[in-house]
């Protein structure tokens, strides 16, 4: 197995897959000002999906474009975080997905544009500005929503409740972790946690929040075990390409 | 007609409604501010931030002002005649009879 390209695919893939979900508002969200930013970020991951993946099919060196591997692969070939494929929901809940991971994306990239792959780096860096901006927005908009009505707060704190068993997937380091950790590639995981925290408390501080107890971590997204929606993302996304290969326009 | 709302419900069908920002963007150093249009936000933070995803897309601008609407006075479209005629019949205060070199740029 190439360390590598297993890292590519998983930045790739959890950009990709985020984009698709984030995307589905357009045209559906509250209000018209969040239909335009939620499309603008979709769009930002959606562009940063495509630069990992054109690197990792350049890394494999079979052949793979961005779009083979975004649209000819299958759920137990993508390598996303299972945190990115979580539902929708409500609004709230689409907000406290895309800050939890924002926090830990612009941490990563952060620590990324300092890879001793300069590739690597020079999308981190031009991905890490994109970011800067994803996190003040979802910070931002989750400690409002905290701080509004009573059913806004609830909202918030239940999609809190209900996306938790999800965050730990993003700091559990693996085989891949370590031999890229140790070739100065990528930054351990684990070693984002701290950084995160502090980010994430200072929110639920702000919006008189409740950190929920338990930190039990569902794994699986890393290396190719997703949770049944995937399976209907990638359904819809792929749709064309299956139905007619090699369609272009 | 004067374009103010209905005195008797100025909050009903707007109670839940964020309030309504004008957006001014200065596309680059040495312009002044102009008016892009306007939006909704709950506030002066988040309409910077709206502003920025409505109207910047193309990396229009280097600042950006955001003014609650209801914050800003307007003459009415009636007071056209008696604010602005006046100086129009005045055809000495129109700089329109000196050439303007190319080298003065913006004016």
């Amino acid at each position: 197995m190439d360390a590598r390209f297993e890292f590519l695919t998983r930045m790739g893939d959890s950009c990709l897959v985020l984009s698709q979900r984030v995307s589905a508002w357009c045209g559906h969200a509250p209000v018209i000002e969040e239909d335009i930013a939620m499309s603008n970020m979709a769009l930002d991951l959606l562009g940063q999906a495509q630069l990992w993946l054109a690197l990792a099919g350049e890394q494999e060196d079979k052949g793979r474009t961005a779009d083979d591997l975004a649209y000819l692969r299958d759920a137990w070939d993508y390598r996303n975080l299972l945190l990115t494929e979580r539902p929708n929901g409500d609004y709230g809940q689409t907000l406290v997905r895309q800050f939890l991971f924002d926090a830990w994306h612009h941490l990563v990239l952060d620590a990324l544009a300092g890879s001793s792959d300069q590739r690597i780096a020079e999308i981190a860096a031009k991905a890490s500005r994109e970011v800067a901006y994803h996190i003040e927005r979802s910070r931002d908009l989750v400690v409002r929503l905290a701080d509004g009505t009573a059913e806004s707060k609830a909202r918030i704190q239940s999609a809190l409740d209900t996306l938790w068993p999800y965050v730990g997937e993003m700091f559990a380091d693996d085989a891949v972790d370590a031999t890229l950790a140790g070739q100065g590639v990528a930054p351990l995981p684990s070693s984002l946690r701290d950084g995160w925290e502090a980010i994430v408390t200072s929110v639920l501080r702000e919006g008189g929040l409740e950190r929920p107890g338990d930190d039990f971590a569902q794994l699986g997204g890393k290396t190719g075990r997703h949770s049944e929606h995937l399976g209907y993302i990638l359904a819809e996304m792929q749709f064309l390409q299956r139905t007619y290969p090699g369609a272009t326009w | 007609m004067s374009p103010t709302q209905n005195p008797e419900s100025p909050s009903a069908s707007t109670a839940h409604e964020w309030p309504l920002w004008e957006i001014f963007i200065r596309g680059q150093h040495g312009l002044s501010h102009r008016h892009v249009g306007s939006l909704h936000a709950p506030d002066a933070e988040i309409a910077m931030k709206n502003a920025r995803d409505v109207y910047t897309r193309r990396n229009e601008g280097v600042s950006i002002w955001v003014v609650k609407a209801d914050d800003i006075s307007a003459s009415a479209p009636s007071d056209k005649g008696p604010l602005f005629e006046p100086s129009n019949s005045k055809v000495y205060r129109h700089p329109s009879f000196f050439p303007i070199p190319d080298e003065v740029g913006n004016m």
